[in-house]
């Protein structure tokens, strides 16, 4: 195992000095780095150390956040991201996977809710635990089917809530999500963007997110990756886990039913 | 009066209300999820009237011919021409503006000016190679089309407010929301017109 680890390194570092595989400008360029990585994600890190944290007794209260229920039951890791977001009766509120890290962090291990929040995203040696949890969990979901009923009433509001929000334009450039990702087959410079509102290029969005993303040598998530867009399109910050993401992450997991969960994924 | 026509009318009157209604719930949810950074303040979120239409019509079965009225009208009356009368600056500073990706996100030095980002977008020049494709190729714009008045005008009034002539257009009013000052825009002009610019050769 330790040896499979220092050869994710290593390849990890080498992918990491500026234009070692010679990327020139193509359609793909992740293309080469998954030629380069072959079987090996750096992502792992993540999910093992996320698998530890899982597992292991922390926070205030000294316990593991073993009873922390993902839909499926407490403790069920395994399918469990693929069925999410989803309402829970506990918080009275509809959550994606990593506004449901904060809860039971918060709740079952004492944790304060804004020293989690604020290493929400982690940078070079300041690891975030939020990532690695997300990383783990979302990897226990490998190879199942997106799978998002929307029985609850509530879900039904979020997903209507998070379509409404994909279409709202502000901000002094009058961007909205659609300005990039309504319409497939588009990209902005040599970057390819999703059509989220076409199931194929849906279901390979969502499903492969979270992502090590090749330029930043990071493990990034999807409320991450929301969060960002948020910036670009010039408005003010997107909450983590705050309604409004929660919304958008529905919108976007519905768009891509029937896709098979491969996160963590390998991005640009 | 007839059930059915009643309730056809019904229909019919509450429709825009239902979308109205959904955009007003995506408004609510952003004011609880977002916080101001940077420059980027919460007042970002509010809509103007082009905003709030082009939303509901893209998030619905499009723009009813009214929308595409007020829309049309009321950007036409945002554009201004240059007070000098004159339409041009240097192509050089143009083509660096068209590079330029940063301006008024949250992380950005609003001291410092924005860019244009148009090749985020668009082709221009043929030596660049990392372009968009989102809006249309500009290649040759100015050799393809020449310059007299009424292109220049046009093209003036494009980059000023493209929603003047595009309603729902994704393209930045760059003039009338104050992304870019007069002086760019001349720039910008040259970059796309004159002949010695590279977006022409």
């Amino acid at each position: 195992m330790k040896q499979r680890l220092w050869r994710v390194v290593s390849v990890a570092v080498m992918a990491c000095m500026p234009f070692v595989v010679g990327a020139q400008q193509q359609e793909d360029p992740v293309a080469e780095y998954r030629e380069l990585f072959g079987e090996d994600n750096p992502a792992e890190l993540w999910e093992q150390r996320g698998e530890g944290l899982w597992r292991e007794a922390r926070g205030p209260k000294n316990v593991p956040l073993s009873s922390c229920d993902f839909g499926l039951g407490a403790g069920v890791v395994a399918g469990a991201y693929a069925q999410m977001p989803r309402y829970f009766a506990d918080t009275g509120r509809v959550e994606d996977l990593e506004s449901r890290l904060v809860t039971c962090m918060t709740t079952i291990q004492g944790f304060d809710r804004e020293t989690v929040l604020r290493s929400r995203f982690g940078d070079g040696d300041k690891k975030s635990d939020l990532e690695a949890l997300t990383a783990y969990i979302v990897g226990q979901s490998r190879g199942h089917t997106v799978d998002i009923k929307l029985q609850h009433p509530a879900e039904k509001v979020a997903y209507e809530t998070g379509k409404s929000l994909f279409f709202y334009r502000a901000g002094p450039h009058d961007f909205s999500c659609a300005s990039c990702h309504g319409e497939s087959g588009k990209r902005i410079r040599l970057q390819s963007l999703p059509g989220l509102l076409e199931k194929k290029d849906a279901q390979f969005a969502f499903t492969t997110w979270p992502g090590y993303r090749v330029s930043q040598g990071e493990l990034r998530t999807l409320e991450w990756r929301l969060a960002d867009c948020f910036r670009q399109q010039r408005l003010p910050q997107l909450g983590y886990g705050s309604p409004a993401a929660v919304a958008l992450v529905m919108f976007m997991a519905v768009n891509a039913n029937g896709g098979k969960m491969d996160a963590p994924n390998l991005k640009r | 009066m007839n059930k059915k026509i009643f309730g056809a009318l019904v229909i019919l009157v509450l429709s825009p209300l239902a979308v109205a209604d959904s955009t007003q719930q995506a408004f609510e949810a952003m004011q609880q999820s977002f916080s101001k950074a940077g420059q980027a303040g919460m007042e970002r979120l509010q809509q103007d009237e082009t905003q709030r239409l082009c939303s509901a019509g893209a998030a619905s079965n499009g723009l009813t011919d009214d929308a595409l009225a007020k829309i049309l009208a009321a950007n036409e009356a945002a554009v201004k021409l240059p007070a000098d009368g004159n339409y041009f600056g240097d192509w050089k500073r143009g083509q660096a503006i068209a590079q330029l990706g940063t301006g008024l996100q949250s992380s950005d030095d609003p001291a410092k000016p924005a860019g244009g980002n148009c090749y985020a977008c668009h082709q221009m020049a043929e030596s660049e190679i990392a372009y968009g494709t989102i809006g249309p190729s500009l290649l040759h714009y100015g050799k393809l089309r020449g310059n007299s008045q009424p292109i220049v005008d046009y093209t003036w009034r494009v980059l000023y407010n493209a929603k003047s002539y595009f309603a729902c257009t994704h393209m930045p009013r760059f003039g009338s929301q104050g992304i870019l000052d007069e002086q760019q825009l001349r720039d910008v002009m040259s970059y796309l017109l004159d002949p010695e610019s590279p977006v022409n050769q």
